[in-house]
């Protein structure tokens, strides 16, 4: 893209978004998208760490087949914490409010998100939700699983059902605002000359999955408000006593959480297709493939809600036309697998830390993706419905592809978010540690599931020890894994190298400005030329082994 | 889809009444209370329809209960449609606000049509899939 | 005019911009709206078609021409909003306050007749859960049909959250009269009175919605 190049050296005088205000006022009343973006990176790196302590609760009850550790009571209650904790407070509110918040208006060339006051509130709100759940995990714990079947979590669970029956509807419009803000800034706020197939492919993922939020977090409001009506009043709609119908419950909630499965992994998509394109210096193979294939899966999500439900008492022929659907979600998907493929295809393929967390979303998501197809297929979730093998596939597309998306984002974006360069040598070691332990913890997964060993229970016979025992270990890696950016991106805030604009050597309006940016982005608003991912327009200077991105 | 906008600063000057196009064709006082009557009339006559016992007058309760269900919802939607194209001025602004207001009945349809197919086919005898 | 001009945020670069994004960024809201309520239809659609005669029956509670006379108080709260929406366009303070005073007035009596009504199924235990007497036997005794209580669920339910949405309404009014007459709105920037207008006509239209949903479905049993 060719706008104005300001002299590098000039802007490092320069006051950014970082040191122009530095009390702590200004930091919680900030309007600035980018400070709100760090905001929320603090709470989620946060609300992740309670979410990992359950995990490693779950692990350790799971090393033996006795259930030792933890009573089957504690025990509902961790798997509980760990995905209430993970879903609706880390991996929802991950790539697009810390990410998306910090760079999607850098990428349109816009001054600020269209509402900032309103951005600045989805955080508290954000919040007030996290708290609520937060207390509602200290103070007595919830026992229903994430999500929150009735007839148990209305009529015979003992746990904090309300409380956290509130956090989720109370998060729920952090996320819904958050959707209206990314959709008026894509339509109303870009650039001059940055038209619809020229942004980048993270806006469009991020539009997308803005329209998920708004068009599907509401449902899950309304379902929170009815079952916190029906736990607290007995109002009956869930109650076969009353002449309700539980399965209607699992109908509202899909018809929300499993689009809310797109909105953890569109915007990480996002994210890979950046780092694919700047590490293999090549214009996106198929971009407006890539681009439209981000709209069809965020309205074919909301088409595949009842897949969920193929062992309940819904219709086996809604279940036909729900599985038929699913089984589409996947052309979508690998035309986007197909095209990052192909455009790392003669490219100069540079093995920085961002792209190896790329490289790791494309092999887990993969097999995420495919397994899930067994799952669509109704005879097969018949045998396969609430094993590991469930388990393990979600966690291959929510943990594979959401988190590995969201920590290749992270490492791609630090150098801008901080001004600061991390080290090479640390960041991927993690990268290996995640890989490496992730696969050991989720693949034995596919096995026990398949052999059947049912999710949720704390105990388990004898001859599932060894597998177990691998998964936890693999556990253990992935947690050095993630503990690990914490040290070394902590570090290189203090210590770390300055960064320079564009230590990428990527295109993208977010590197034409210094690093950290100015307050408000851009000394004057950027005029765009040409398409997205135009290599051949950046200037020479700008090559990545000019500007140190070798460290 | 807007084509992209050209916003910069020297532009402000030329469009800072930003009234000024829409006073042309933008609604009118006139206009406003011919809908208010409408809506009114609607809402009596809607009272007054759902008071007739349809199942009586055609003599079938099936075909009753569908023509007070198709006389109420098709009242509540044109008063709903004469609301949002004339009070919420959706007939003045550009296309893409029409776009989101057809993307709500979309989205809306989804949740009720798909789930209502589920209640409507549901299976009580599973012998036909057993044999 | 000096406050007007402050009334452009520093990352637009024109009114036109400006307002063009708020009247989208208010759409996207209302259809988040829409489908907040779509929960409570869907809801609706599949315990009315498994109850259609309980349903009839327990409509047939509420009284039709307390919510017909209702509906029309919405329906005028909705004119006098959509005319101080267009005061405001033509910098008509004075005029846009008293469009507003109206809407509140109207919004009220709309509130306090269903608090009335309220009150009557407290009175009937016609409450689920709450006071719920009249939801097990009718006054001669006899045990009412699956289905009935699920109705005033939905009725409490639906109607419990559209009020909810006015009485948010009603302070967002409030202030903008307030800061109308303090000359915070011109023809050039009115865009809070707009989009709260939007935001008012979408409640009525939830109203316009519910009113044959909860109301009439049981008046031709009344009738008999």
């Amino acid at each position: 893209m060719s706008t104005p190049h300001h002299d590098a050296s000039h802007h490092e005088e320069e006051e950014n978004y970082l040191t122009h205000e530095t009390t702590i006022q200004s930091w919680l009343l900030t309007k600035d998208h980018k400070r709100i973006a760090l905001l929320y990176l603090l709470s989620i790196t946060v609300f992740f760490t309670i979410g990992g302590f359950f995990a490693s609760l779950i692990r350790i009850e799971l090393l033996t087949p006795a259930g030792d550790f933890l009573t089957s009571e504690l025990y509902n209650q961790a798997f509980t914490s760990h995905g209430v904790m993970m879903i609706f407070f880390f991996l929802i509110p991950a790539v697009p409010a810390v990410l998306g918040n910090f760079v999607l208006p850098l990428m349109v060339g816009a001054k600020d998100l269209a509402f900032p006051r309103i951005n600045l509130a989805s955080w508290y709100i954000f919040m007030a939700g996290a708290s609520c759940a937060v207390l509602a995990v200290l103070s007595g714990g919830l026992d229903t699983g994430w999500t929150m079947y009735p007839p148990y979590s209305s009529t015979y669970s003992q746990s904090r059902v309300t409380l956290a029956v509130l956090g989720v509807f109370i998060a729920g419009f952090a996320s819904i605002l958050t959707g209206v803000n990314f959709i008026a800034t894509v339509h109303r706020m870009r650039a001059p000359g940055l038209t619809w197939f020229r942004l980048p492919l993270f806006v469009w993922a991020n539009y997308a999955t803005s329209l998920v939020m708004v068009l599907g977090t509401p449902v899950i409001a309304i379902t929170m408000v009815l079952l916190g009506l029906e736990h607290v009043f007995g109002f009956g709609f869930f109650d076969p006593a009353k002449g309700g119908d539980p399965v209607l419950f699992q109908h509202l909630f899909w018809f929300y959480s499993h689009p809310a499965v797109y909105i953890m992994i569109l915007p990480a998509m996002g994210v890979i297709s950046e780092i694919i394109s700047t590490f293999s210096r090549q214009k996106l193979f198929g971009y407006s493939f890539v681009a439209m294939s981000s709209l069809a899966i965020a309205i074919l999500g909301f088409l595949v809600w009842g897949h969920h439900m193929f062992t309940t008492s819904q219709s086996p022929y809604t279940g036909i036309l729900f599985s038929a659907l699913t089984f589409l979600v996947a052309i979508p998907s690998a035309i986007k697998a197909f095209n990052w493929t192909a455009t790392l295809y003669k490219g100069s393929v540079v093995w920085e830390t961002p792209m190896l967390f790329a490289f790791g979303f494309m092999g887990l998501f993969l097999i995420g993706g495919l397994t899930g197809l067994f799952l669509a297929t109704m005879g097969m979730d018949i045998h396969l419905q609430d094993t590991y093998f469930v388990v393990a596939h979600f966690h291959y597309v929510m943990v594979g592809g959401g988190v590995m998306g969201y920590m290749g984002g992270i490492h791609f974006w630090w150098p801008k978010i901080t001004g600061k360069m991390y080290s090479q040598f640390w960041s991927k070691l993690s990268a290996l540690f995640i890989f490496a332990g992730f696969n050991f913890t989720f693949f034995p997964q596919f096995i026990l599931g398949y052999m059947g060993m049912p999710r949720r229970y704390h105990s388990y016979p004898d001859e599932w020890q060894v597998l177990n025992v691998m998964s936890t270990m693999g556990a253990s890696i992935l947690a050095i894994g993630y503990i690990l950016p914490g040290i070394y991106l902590a570090h290189s805030i203090f210590f770390g190298k300055k960064a320079p604009r564009n230590p990428w050597g990527a295109t993208g309006l977010e590197w034409q400005t210094s690093s950290p940016p100015p307050p408000h982005n851009f000394h004057e608003t950027p005029i765009v030329t040409t398409e997205a991912y135009d290599y051949q327009s950046l200037p020479l200077s700008e090559t990545p082994e000019k500007e140190g991105g070798h460290v | 889809m807007s084509a992209p906008t050209h916003h910069t600063k020297a532009v402000v000057a030329h469009t800072h009444p930003e009234a000024a196009d829409h006073e042309h064709h933008g609604p009118t006082v006139k206009m406003y209370i011919a809908i208010f009557l409408a809506l009114c009339v609607l809402t009596i006559v809607t009272v007054v329809t759902a008071k007739i016992d349809f199942a009586h007058v055609l003599n079938n309760q099936a075909m009753g209960d569908l023509a007070s269900n198709v006389v109420a919802l098709g009242i509540a939607c044109t008063k709903a449609t004469l609301v949002i194209l004339f009070f919420m001025h959706v007939k003045y602004e550009n296309k893409l606000v029409g776009l989101a207001v057809v993307a709500s009945v979309i989205w809306l349809s989804f949740l009720l049509l798909i789930t209502t197919s589920d209640y409507m086919t549901r299976v009580t005898d599973w012998h036909l899939f057993t044999k | 005019m000096s406050s007007v001009a402050t009334s452009l945020q520093h990352h637009f670069a024109d009114f036109k911009q400006q307002k063009e994004t708020a009247v989208l960024g208010m759409w996207s809201f209302l259809i988040q709206e829409v489908m907040f309520f779509g929960g409570l239809f869907l809801t609706y659609v599949v315990y009315r078609s498994q109850y259609p005669g309980a349903f009839a029956l327990a409509s047939a509670q509420l009284n039709v021409n307390l919510g017909g006379a209702n509906t029309i108080v919405l329906i005028c709260s909705s004119l006098t909003m959509a005319m101080a929406v267009h005061a405001a366009s033509k910098g008509n303070r004075a005029g846009m306050a008293g469009w507003l005073l109206l809407t509140i007035m109207f919004g009220s009596i709309f509130l306090g007749v269903k608090v009335f009504e309220y009150k009557e199924k407290w009175d009937h235990g016609l409450i689920p859960g709450i006071q719920d007497f009249g939801l097990k036997f009718d006054h001669e005794g006899v045990p009412r049909p699956t289905g009935f209580a699920l109705y005033f669920a939905l009725y409490f339910a639906m109607t419990g959250l559209h009020a909810v949405h006015m009485i948010i309404g009603i302070p967002l009014l409030l202030n903008l009269a307030i800061n109308g007459l303090r000359g915070k709105y011109g023809p050039h920037y009115y865009t809070p009175v707009e989009m709260t207008g939007l935001y008012w006509h979408f409640v009525d239209i939830v109203w316009i919605f519910l009113f044959p949903l909860l109301y009439l479905i049981g008046a031709h049993v009344g009738a008999h």
